[in-house]
């Protein structure tokens, strides 16, 4: 009764054989070649001006880099292909009726330990730039880097609950950002409330606004949703560059006050944080507060996402992204639920923002552009679309490596002075997401976490589901 | 024999009043009418089938009973309740429970938390009693709860769907083509569990079918669908003795 096996080791055989490293590098030699035909009238000179005469001046040195790195990726392709097609050309043996025991997927491995690991990292983060920059004001620049990754990571978390747990495209979060940050300086500066008491009310406020989006949007899903959710942001931008009596226009609000550890300023002077707790007075001391609250706001954010998922309300959220015509004959009411979606996700958005304006003491319409939203967006899609540690190293990766960019000085010897790597951090986007599409075209992370485990975890790669179909 | 059987269950469904019954009902995709006035009723602890080819309306019929498409004119009454206006996830509340066409399951939950959603109606009150009826029902579940509906075969989704429908515990089932695409030994499964349901814990049962004979076997009445309008009703076996029925719908085919 034994099935036949799927493969045969003599085709197995034939597809190991299939890595011909004669023809690979043949291959790679004459992409090469044409690479460096190609690079004779685009890359070898160049013109320069000096005063009315023109120089030409070759740059061979430029070709040849160009050429040998085209020579090495190929190569590289062909290596992978090869291994890839050895892969599938050896199935396991499993039958598709039996149910399926799987061992707990390499993901599954990871995040076991991956999650203390970053959150250890987290939280030790200061201490660690301390002892590694050897100072409070060396360190500066990592902590604010790390203000501004952990700020993202909590945006993404927040268009997480819209786009990847309900499954509404939402190109205008960057909206409620907008929200939250003017709530806070506006309330802080005309009514001099302090940043606490504002915090919930830009929550409040937010998702105010995610409703009276939600609204006119109900029926809509996909590309007709993304374009409204689009002009929602921009509605909010313009409002807030035309509305000048409110919002001072263009010129943004300036001199917001800064946060307070609960009440003590983090001045130098009599009261303040750093006589109070006997220490030397340090603008750092502000910073560091502001890296803790943000990553406690984020860490909410994650805590209360997590927990919506195993309540009714996330459950149906995920239903809804699923097929929404199952969802209302299951007696969900999709309205409510659509309406939760955009409420809560817009008031973490909202808490962003007033994190943002009080880190800043400065807002402006500016700041709140489409960008904003497309690389919360990126980070979403990048990250795998409901998957909470997936945004995190999305947000990681897209916000801290363009600032590594700035640093690759070294690439000066290999491309000469005039190279500014940064100025390359879009195209390296670019490549980055066409790259993603190809080979992780569901995310860094697609699996999904059931929400409910029974006893032992059995997975089944979430890539191997389709998407519904709504 | 028949006949007197026929006259008996009408005399027994004279007095009563129908669980569900559509009157007049006329529904519409933009202009063009898909239901031209429909009559049809079910009493309560009935097998009622709906056949009929292709495009003729049983799944428009299905769907407005569930308000969407909303029936343009004519009303629904269920349990003596006009439905005809209501919000479907409303009617859902009303002990109704549809297994829609092509089986909707939510492809990347896991069995488990597809049962669960079916039973958020009940807010999860007596659960894990009808998660053991379910698996018992359903033994294929049973071992595949922690596995994503989307991984399941074809006849699993359908069970699965079934299943969900269950969980909030209904009066009435509205089933669309359970049979539809499955190999004749999981269609007789599911035909059995069907008929189960309905002689075990009363439950009413409508079912839309294609498979014919089979639903015709299964069913106390049936009604005849063309081209939006019920051309025919009697109990199954009337039907399945039928000569239209049979050159429609039987013979040459199933």
């Amino acid at each position: 009764m034994n099935a036949p096996s799927i493969t045969t080791s003599a085709q197995t055989e034939a597809v190991t054989k299939t890595f011909d490293l004669k023809a690979a590098l043949f291959d790679s030699f004459r992409t090469a070649l044409i690479t460096f035909g190609l690079s004779i009238p685009i890359l070898s000179f160049k013109t320069e001006q000096s005063g009315a005469e023109l120089f030409l001046r070759s740059r061979w040195d430029l070709a040849l880099i160009i050429t040998a790195i085209v020579f090495g990726v190929r190569l590289a392709l062909h290596a992978f292909t090869a291994s890839r097609a050895y892969r599938q050309a050896t199935p396991s043996a499993h039958q598709a009726t039996e149910p399926v025991h799987a061992e707990p997927s390499a993901f599954q491995h990871v995040s076991k330990f991956a999650i203390p690991f970053f959150l250890g990292v987290a939280l030790a983060f200061p201490v660690l730039i301390y002892l590694i920059q050897g100072g409070l004001n060396e360190s500066r620049y990592w902590i604010d880097l790390g203000i501004l990754i952990l700020t993202y990571v909590m945006l993404g978390w927040g268009l997480n609950i819209v786009v990847g747990l309900a499954g509404l495209l939402d190109l205008g979060y960057v909206a409620f950002y907008a929200v939250g940050a003017y709530s806070y300086a506006l309330l802080s500066t005309t009514f001099g409330l302090s940043f606490w008491i504002c915090l919930p009310l830009a929550g409040i406020l937010a998702a105010f606004w995610g409703m009276i989006l939600g609204f006119p949007v109900l029926r809509l899903r996909g590309d007709y949703l993304a374009i409204v959710t689009l002009a929602f942001g921009e509605i909010i931008r313009l409002v807030l560059i035309n509305w000048v009596d409110v919002t001072n226009g263009g010129a943004g609000i300036s001199s917001i006050p800064r946060a307070t550890f609960f009440g003590i300023p983090f001045t130098a002077g009599e009261g303040g944080f750093a006589e109070t707790f006997g220490l030397e007075f340090s603008t750092m001391h502000r910073i560091i507060f502001l890296y803790y609250l943000i990553l406690v706001l984020a860490l909410l954010t994650n805590f209360v996402t997590m927990r919506l998922r195993k309540l009714p309300v996330g459950r149906a959220w995920e239903a809804l992204r699923e097929d929404e015509i199952a969802c209302r004959s299951l007696g969900i009411n999709t309205t409510n639920t659509k309406l939760t979606a955009f409420a809560i996700g817009a008031m973490f958005g909202g808490f962003a923002g007033s994190f943002f304006a009080v880190r800043q003491g400065f807002v402006s319409p500016e700041s709140f552009n489409f960008l904003e939203s497309a690389i919360i967006l990126a980070i979403v899609v990048m990250g795998g679309m409901g998957s909470q540690i997936g945004v995190a190293i999305a947000a990681i990766v897209l916000v801290g490596l363009p600032e590594v960019l700035r640093n690759l000085t070294f690439l000066k010897a290999v491309f000469g002075e005039g190279f500014d790597p940064n100025e390359y951090r879009l195209l390296l986007f670019g490549v980055g997401m066409v790259a993603m599409m190809v080979w992780r075209p569901r995310g860094l992370i697609s699996e999904r976490e059931p929400s409910v485990i029974l006893k032992e975890r059995k997975a089944i790669s979430g890539s191997l589901v389709k998407e519904g179909h709504g | 024999m028949t006949a007197a059987a026929s006259i008996q269950q009408t005399a027994l469904n004279a007095g009563r009043q129908p669980l569900l019954s559509v009157r007049g009902v006329k529904t519409y995709y933009g202009n063009i009418i898909a239901l031209k006035g429909v009559d049809m009723d079910v009493h309560e602890g009935e097998i009622v089938t709906l056949i009929g080819a292709n495009g003729a309306g049983k799944s428009t019929l299905m769907m407005t009973i569930f308000g969407n498409p909303r029936a343009r004119e004519g009303t629904i009454t269920y349990q003596g309740r006009d439905i005809t206006k209501m919000p479907t996830h409303e009617i859902a509340h009303l002990s109704i429970a549809q297994s829609p066409e092509g089986r909707r399951i939510f492809p990347r939950m896991t069995v488990f938390e597809n049962l669960q959603m079916g039973a958020s109606i009940n807010g999860m009150a007596h659960f894990d009693q009808d998660l053991e009826r379910v698996c018992t029902l359903f033994p294929r579940l049973k071992e595949r709860l922690q596995q994503r509906g989307g991984t399941l075969s074809g006849g699993e989704q359908q069970m699965l769907a079934i299943a969900r429908a269950l969980m909030s515990r209904p009066k009435l089932l509205l089933l669309d083509e359970p049979s539809l695409g499955l190999a004749p030994l999981i269609v007789k499964q599911i035909f059995d569990i069907i008929k189960e349901l309905n002689e075990k814990d009363g439950m009413t049962v409508f079912l839309v079918e294609q498979n014919a004979y089979h639903a015709l076997k299964l069913a106390h009445r049936g009604y005849v669908m063309v081209t939006g309008n019920i051309t025919m009703s009697g109990t199954g076996k009337e039907l399945l003795n039928d000569p239209q029925v049979r050159a429609a719908y039987l013979e040459g085919g199933h």
